[in-house]
C-alpha cells in the first residue's frame, strides 16, 4: 500500500447474470496522477469505474479510500468520498442553464441563490482554464461545452478524484487538446484523474500510468514512460484464442458491392464516414472490425438506404440481370428487393428489426406484408416460415405465437437473422449478430453465415470479437473514426495488427503504425 | 358586460385550480389524465364535509369552519386520488394514460354516488363561499371586478402565484423540474425521483380538487351539476394553452372562462351554436399548440419526460 494511494481496489468482482463483467480486479489510483484504464469494448472498464462512482455495487472485493475501507452504495456516497464521474452520456437537463444543472440536487444551507452559484462556477472555470457561460442553456451548447459543464459539476461538489468515461469520443482534436491541458492543470492541483479510453495515442500523451483490462480481468498496470504501443496492444487484445470455426475457401468471387468514397454526416453535422471505399465479393465473408461507434452502423445503414449519403457511390452488380445499380438513388424498399439485406442487430435488438409485442409469425410478415393480392392478410406463408426457422435454428419458444419480447436475446437474434436469410439475399449484412449470445447460439449463427457464403452470397459481418473475425471472415477491413484504416487477409492477420489499426484514427494517421 | 366579466372570473378560477394542480403534476413527468375525476371527487368530498358540518351546526354555522372544513376535505379527497395515481404508476408501474383515464371514470362515478347519498343541505354552504370582501360594494366597478369574489377565487390566484414562485425560484422547484425533464439525471444528482413524483402528484391533485369545489360552491352557488369532468378536461387543455406556466394560467383561465360562457351573454344564439361556442377553448388550445410547435422554443415545450415512466434498473 503506497502512501500516495487515493483509492485501492482489492479483488473486485461484478457479475451480470452469469457473466463476469469484472473478475478479481486490483487497482491503485494515486493522488496527483492521471491513470488511463485501457481495454476493448466490453472489457469491463466502465463497469469497474461505475462501482467506484456508486452506480453499481461490487459483488465481491473491497474498496479502500485513503487506506480505509469504503462502502459506496450511491453516487451520493461517492461524492462524500470526493469521487465524481463524468459519464459518456451526459446527465444534463436540456432546458436548464449550466449553473442550474451544476447545483441540481445539492442541499446546501442558506438561501437559494443562482447568482452566487454562477459566481462560484465562474471561479472554478477560471481556475482550470475552462471557457463557459454559466447562464447558457444546455440545449444551446456544443458537445464539448456540455462536457465542460459535467466536469465543473463534479468539481463544484468538491471532487478530488475525477473519472472520465471516454471523454474524447465526442470531441474534435482541438477540443481534445484543450481538455487534456485542463486535466493536466488539475493534476498539478493534486487531483487524481482516471480516464477510460481505448485510444492508444491519448493514453501515451496524457497519462502517467496505464491499467489494462481484458474481458473483465485485470491484466496489469504499467508506467506510460516505460511502455509503447506494441506492448499495450498486446496486453489489450491478448493472445489468440482458437475457436475452430469452419471456414471454406471463397468460391466464384465476383464484385458484388462496390463502395466508393462514401461520406456521411450525422444530425449535428459531424462527419461520421470519411471517404470509405471497399468491395464486397460474392461467396466471401467480409469482416468489418473497429471500436464501437466508429461508423459501422452508419456504413451499413447507408448501404441499406437508411442513412443519407452526402458524397460517394454504392454500386451493386446485380447477378440476375448483370446490371450495375447505384444504390444511393434507391429507396430502402427497392434496395431490399434487389436482394441487399440488412440483418442489423444494434445495441437494442428489438429496435430495428423486430416488434417486441408481436409474435414470431407477425414479425415474419413485416417483410412480406406487401405481397399477396387479397384484401386479408395471407398468414400461411409466414407461419410456415416461422415454424421452419424455429425448427432449423433451434429457437427455444413455446410456439410461433409467442411475442418475441418474451424470448431470450439469442433466440430473438436467431429469428431476425433467420428471417433475413429466408429472403435468399445476394448481400447479407449482419452487425454484431452474436452479441450477448452463448457459445452454442453463436456457432449456429456462424454456420448460417457460412452457408450463405457457400451459396454465393456476399456476407458483410460487423463484429467486435477479433478472434471471431479472424476465424470467420475471409478479408477484414478495419474502420477507425469513420475512415478505413486498413485491410487485412483474415487468414494471415494477427490480433495485434488489427488492434493497432483499430486504435488508429484519422487524426493520428501515420507514424503510429508499427 | 360586467356580469359577464365577473362570471368569467368565477368560472375561470375553477379552471385555474385544475390547471395549476395539473401543472405541478406534469412538472414531475406525470401526465395525469385523471384530473376530471379528481375534480369530481374533490367537489363531492367538499360537499359531503359541508353537509356533515351544516347538519350538525345548524343555524350556528360559523364562516371560518363552514369554509375551512370543506376545503380540507377537498384537499384530502384530491390527495387520495393523487396517491392512487402515483401508487399505480410509480409503484405498480401501470401506464400513466390508462391509469389517468381510469381515474376519471372512477372519480365521476364515485362522486355521483357520494352526492346522491349526501343531504342537499350542503348547498346552503355556498353562501359562505361566495361571501365577498366587505368593502367591495363601496368601490363601484373596480370593487365588483376585483373584490366581490368569495375566498376560493383569491385562494386560486395565491396558489397559482406561489406555484410559479416555487417552480422557478426555489431548490425544490428546480429539483422537481429536473425530475420531469430528465429523471435519470435527477436520480444521478441524488434526487429521489419517486418521492418527488408522489409528492407533486398528491399536491397537484389536492389543488385540482379545489377546482371542483370552486365550480360547485362558488360558480354554481351550491347546485350540483354533472359536468365537472368537462371542466377538468378544459383544465388540462389550459395547461397546454399556458405552456406549463402557472402565472400565465391566471389570465388563461379567465379567457377560458369567458369563452366557455360567451354564448349565454350573446343574444340570439341557438342551442346548437351554443355548443359550438363551448368548443372555443379547445380550438384556441390547438392553435397555441401549433404555434409553440412551429416556434419550437425549448422553454415552451412540455417537460421532456412527460408521460414516461422511470425505473432505475431499466437503463
Amino acid at each position: 500500500m503506497s502512501a500516495n494511494a487515493a483509492i485501492e481496489l482489492k479483488n473486485i468482482s461484478k457479475y451480470f447474470g452469469g457473466n463476469a463483467a469484472n473478475k478479481n480486479v486490483n487497482l491503485t489510483i494515486n493522488r496527483g496522477e492521471i491513470l488511463s484504464i485501457l481495454g476493448e469494448n466490453g472489457s469491463g472498464k466502465t463497469t469497474l469505474m461505475n462501482m467506484i462512482a456508486g452506480i453499481y455495487f461490487p459483488d465481491e472485493g473491497q474498496i479502500f479510500i485513503d487506506g480505509k475501507e469504503a462502502v459506496i452504495h450511491s453516487p451520493k456516497d461517492a461524492f462524500r468520498y470526493k469521487i465524481g464521474m463524468i459519464h459518456q452520456h451526459f446527465k444534463l437537463v436540456d432546458v436548464f442553464s449550466a449553473t442550474e444543472n451544476i447545483i441540481l440536487g445539492l442541499s446546501e444551507k442558506g438561501r437559494f441563490d443562482l447568482k452566487e452559484a454562477a459566481q462560484r462556477v465562474k471561479e472554478i472555470s477560471d481556475r482550470y482554464g475552462f471557457e463557459i457561460d454559466p447562464m447558457k442553456k444546455i440545449h444551446e451548447m456544443s458537445v464539448s461545452e456540455k462536457q465542460t459543464v459535467e466536469i465543473i459539476k463534479v468539481l463544484y461538489r468538491g471532487a478530488d478524484i475525477l473519472i472520465l468515461d471516454e471523454p474524447t469520443a465526442v470531441l474534435t482534436p482541438q477540443e481534445t487538446r484543450k481538455l487534456f491541458s485542463v486535466l493536466r492543470k488539475m493534476r498539478e492541483d493534486g487531483k487524481s484523474i482516471v480516464i477510460i479510453t481505448h485510444k492508444l495515442h491519448e493514453v501515451l500523451s496524457l497519462s502517467d500510468k496505464v491499467a489494462v483490462l481484458r474481458k473483465g480481468e485485470y491484466i496489469g498496470t504499467v508506467k506510460t514512460s516505460e511502455t509503447d504501443e506494441g506492448q499495450l496492444t498486446e496486453m489489450m487484445v491478448g493472445k489468440k484464442v482458437s475457436l475452430n470455426i469452419d471456414r471454406s475457401e471463397p468460391k466464384n468471387c465476383e464484385e458484388r458491392l462496390v463502395v466508393r468514397n462514401l461520406n456521411c454526416v450525422d444530425r449535428e453535422g459531424v462527419k461520421i464516414l470519411n471517404n470509405v471505399s471497399f468491395t464486397a465479393h460474392s461467396g466471401e465473408i467480409l469482416g468489418i472490425a473497429g471500436i464501437a461507434g466508429s461508423g459501422q452502423r452508419e456504413l451499413l445503414e447507408a448501404i441499406a438506404g437508411l442513412q443519407k449519403v452526402n458524397e460517394g457511390e454504392i454500386l451493386y452488380n446485380n447477378p440476375k440481370t448483370g446490371a450495375c445499380d447505384n444504390l444511393r438513388d434507391k429507396t430502402p424498399m427497392q434496395i431490399r428487393d434487389l436482394g441487399v439485406r440488412l440483418s442489423f442487430v444494434p445495441e437494442d435488438r428489438l429496435g430495428m428489426g423486430l416488434v417486441g409485442n408481436m409474435d414470431i409469425i407477425d414479425n415474419m410478415m413485416l417483410r412480406s406484408y406487401k405481397k399477396g393480392k387479397s384484401l386479408f392478410l395471407e398468414r400461411k406463408g409466414p407461419r410456415d416460415l416461422a415454424e421452419k426457422i424455429i425448427k432449423d435454428l433451434e429457437v427455444v419458444t413455446p410456439d410461433a405465437k409467442t411475442p418475441v419480447r418474451r424470448l431470450s436475446g439469442g433466440n430473438i437474434q436467431k429469428i431476425l437473422v433467420g428471417r433475413e436469410i429466408a429472403a435468399s439475399p445476394t448481400v447479407l449484412m449482419a452487425a454484431y449478430p452474436v452479441r450477448g449470445l452463448d457459445i452454442g447460439a453463436s456457432y449456429t449463427i456462424y454456420n448460417l453465415l457460412n452457408k450463405q457464403k457457400e451459396k454465393g452470397v456476399a456476407v458483410v459481418f460487423v463484429g467486435e470479437d477479433l478472434d471471431v473475425l479472424i476465424e470467420l471472415c475471409d478479408r477484414i477491413i478495419v474502420i477507425g473514426s469513420g475512415s478505413i484504416t486498413g485491410e487485412v487477409d483474415a487468414r494471415t492477420a494477427t490480433k495485434e495488427e488489427i488492434g493497432l489499426l483499430m486504435t488508429k484514427s484519422a487524426d493520428s494517421k501515420g507514424g503510429q503504425a508499427k | 358586460m360586467l356580469a359577464f366579466l365577473v362570471s368569467s372570473i368565477r368560472l375561470g378560477m375553477a379552471f385555474l385550480f385544475g390547471s395549476v394542480g395539473e401543472t405541478i403534476t406534469e412538472k414531475s413527468g406525470h401526465l395525469n389524465l385523471g384530473i376530471p375525476g379528481v375534480m369530481c371527487v374533490g367537489a363531492s368530498c367538499g360537499c359531503f364535509a359541508e353537509y356533515l358540518y351544516l347538519s350538525k351546526a345548524g343555524v350556528n354555522a360559523n364562516y371560518f369552519l363552514a369554509v375551512f372544513i370543506p376545503i380540507v376535505a377537498t384537499l384530502f379527497g384530491g390527495a387520495v386520488m393523487g396517491f392512487i395515481f402515483s401508487f399505480l404508476t410509480v409503484t405498480l408501474r401501470a401506464n400513466q394514460n390508462v391509469t389517468g383515464l381510469a381515474l376519471t371514470t372512477f372519480g365521476v362515478g364515485v362522486s355521483d354516488y357520494m352526492i346522491a347519498e349526501t343531504g342537499s343541505i350542503y348547498s346552503k354552504g355556498s353562501r359562505f363561499f361566495t361571501t365577498s370582501l366587505p368593502f367591495a360594494d363601496d368601490l363601484g366597478v373596480v370593487g365588483e371586478i376585483l373584490f366581490s369574489h368569495g375566498i376560493l377565487i383569491y385562494l386560486a390566484i395565491i396558489i397559482a402565484l406561489a406555484t410559479a414562485f416555487v417552480l422557478s425560484k426555489t431548490r425544490i422547484g428546480l429539483n422537481l423540474r429536473a425530475v420531469g425533464e430528465n429523471p435519470a439525471t435527477a436520480d444521478a444528482a441524488g434526487i429521489n425521483v419517486s418521492r418527488y413524483r408522489y409528492a407533486s402528484t398528491c399536491i397537484g391533485c389536492a389543488i385540482a380538487g379545489l377546482g371542483g369545489l370552486s365550480f360547485i360552491m362558488d360558480y354554481l352557488n351550491g347546485n350540483w351539476e354533472y359536468c365537472i369532468d368537462a371542466i377538468g378536461w378544459l383544465a388540462i387543455a389550459l395547461v397546454i394553452f399556458t405552456v406549463w406556466k402557472p402565472g400565465l394560467a391566471i389570465i388563461g383561465s379567465i379567457i377560458f372562462g369567458a369563452l366557455y360562457i360567451a354564448s349565454s351573454y350573446i343574444t340570439g344564439v341557438s342551442f346548437a351554436s351554443k355548443e359550438i361556442f363551448k368548443m372555443l377553448p379547445y380550438v384556441v388550445t390547438i392553435i397555441v399548440l401549433v404555434f409553440t410547435s412551429i416556434r419550437d422554443k425549448k422553454e415552451n415545450q412540455p417537460p421532456q419526460s412527460l408521460g414516461l415512466p422511470y425505473f432505475r434498473e431499466e437503463r
